[in-house]
């Protein structure tokens, strides 16, 4: 082979590699923007079923409803559990758990009316199809501490001490929020 | 005698470390700063550096984290590694994240060595004994790359010898997969993460390694007051990882392990801190490896931008 078949089956394959290397590239980013336009667009079928914001606490199993806080008679649980709320959750649910836009409010009948083992069920699991991440990263007495600050606080519509009404989700949001927890309406 | 030659190196090489170092920690700050906009929150990291646990960043939420890795060299010069890293979480079942990365030789010199997007997806919707997580990086990276942040193939110690100006003529496109698997059960995460990577230019074969990890953190109940020292603030482990060979010969052998124990330190001022020395495991392996991190994570990120563009009411 001369120097000059040399030189040419090389660039030959150098061009060969760049094209498959962009091929590869483009293939990538087109994979990852039809992923990225699924994530926005899917309403998964299930969500279709019930747009409940609260529909989730239904599903919990049987054997997680009944499980009871360990934490309950624990009298620092509900402080710890509010620190914990204001480092992780009330960015999505509002300072004092009255909803926001990202995440409903946990002062809501359901949420108030849900057995503690349920909450825990929730916070361990997350609503990961409408955008609660899991929090199985923080360890169970800390959730059990949560769900003990959540179940102290008083329920939407009821008097506080000083005889005002605390917030009420369905006063604050006359039509229900557009949240990654509910599915954009069709 | 390594650090001989540390103490030895021309004040050149001292400037241009410190402009490049400075440089990146620089862009660091920036993103701090923009990121300013969003609501800080504190996260509960995970202190590995190599390993991936399957908790992925909370959406809308994005993280920026700048790492150094030093690492001894032997028949070649120290070095320190460094890249800065933005993790975005586009949904709660992904998680996307931007890399650059940068290294100075010791008596050498210090460079730009290339970038990476990686992509984390979850594959389960609930909580489950195992937790898989699909992991798909595209890296553009140059040979003289040195971050470390995953051993794979036949990697070995002498490979990072050879001098910048030769290891950066040689120009890496790589895929890189992982299956990322974890379980937390009474406070412990273990995690443990299957590599395969195919550098797509030439005919290069696949290549595998690993990386596992098990940590906790040093207390499991949140004290009544914000504080800066509680044990729930700081997670402690450990976390191995290494090159599996490639398609034609798979296994530890011509490979190198690591060893090392991992902290971090979660701020309630909403830092994160990281702390990490590995240990070489056989005679292909860098004999020490120091590496630490600092990372803030920002809240609302997403809606920030929605709203500095318009798309979205304050």
């Amino acid at each position: 082979m001369t120097a000059m078949q040399t030189v040419t089956t090389t660039k030959s394959e150098t061009r060969k590699t760049q094209t498959r290397v962009a091929t590869h590239r483009v293939c990538s980013v087109l994979v990852l923007a039809v992923s990225l336009a699924a994530a926005q667009k899917t309403i998964p079928a299930s969500a279709k079923k019930d747009t409940s914001v609260y529909a989730e606490l239904a599903k919990a199993p049987k054997k997680a409803v009944a499980r009871p806080n360990p934490l309950e008679n624990d009298p620092d649980a509900a402080v710890a559990g509010g620190k914990l709320f204001e480092l992780h959750c009330a960015e999505c649910h509002g300072d004092m758990a009255e909803g926001g836009r990202r995440a409903p409010s946990l002062l809501a009948e359901p949420v108030q009316q849900a057995t503690p083992g349920t909450l825990f069920w929730i916070l361990t699991n997350g609503v990961v199809r409408r955008g609660m991440p899991v929090w199985s990263k923080l360890p169970e007495p800390e959730r059990w501490q949560i769900v003990r600050y959540l179940k102290s606080l008083v329920p939407a519509g009821h008097s506080l001490d000083d005889g005002r009404k605390s917030p009420d989700a369905a006063d604050m949001y006359p039509t229900p929020p557009r949240s990654s927890w509910e599915p954009a309406p069709q | 005698m390594n650090s001989l030659r540390f103490h030895a190196q021309s004040p050149r090489v001292i400037r241009t470390l410190l402009k490049l170092r400075f440089s990146s920690f620089s862009l660091f700050l920036g993103v701090v700063f923009l990121a300013g906009f969003a609501s800080p929150v504190q996260a509960q990291e995970s202190p590995y550096i190599v390993t991936y646990d399957h908790y992925l960043e909370e959406p809308g939420s994005l993280e920026v984290e700048y790492f150094s890795t030093f690492g001894t060299q032997r028949g070649g010069n120290d070095f320190v590694a460094f890249w800065t890293e933005f993790e975005y979480g586009a949904t709660a079942w992904w998680t996307t994240e931007l890399y650059f990365d940068g290294q100075t030789t010791f008596d050498d010199s210090t460079l730009f060595t290339g970038f990476r997007w990686e992509n984390r997806f979850r594959l389960l919707q609930r909580e489950h004994l195992i937790n898989p997580v699909l992991y798909i990086e595209y890296e553009q990276t140059s040979g003289a790359d040195k971050i470390l942040k995953e051993v794979e193939g036949h990697d070995v110690e002498s490979d990072y010898a050879v001098p910048n100006a030769l290891a950066r003529q040689e120009h890496d496109h790589e895929l890189e997969f992982k299956l990322l698997l974890s379980s937390t059960f009474k406070g412990w995460n273990i995690a443990e993460n299957t590599i395969a990577t195919k550098n797509l230019t030439g005919g290069n074969p696949w290549e595998f390694g690993y990386a596992m990890g098990a940590s906790r953190p040093l207390a499991l109940k949140a004290s009544v007051n914000r504080c800066n020292f509680c044990g729930e603030n700081f997670i402690a482990g450990v976390e191995m990882y290494g090159g599996l060979g490639d398609r034609h010969s798979f296994g530890l052998r011509d490979t190198s392990q690591y060893l090392a124990p991992v902290v971090a330190w979660n701020l309630p001022s909403d830092w994160t801190l990281r702390l990490s020395p590995g240990f070489g495991l056989n005679d292909n392996s860098h004999r020490f490896l120091l590496r630490w991190g600092v990372s803030r994570e920002f809240s609302g990120f997403g809606e920030t931008i929605e709203r500095l563009f318009g798309c979205r009411k304050p």
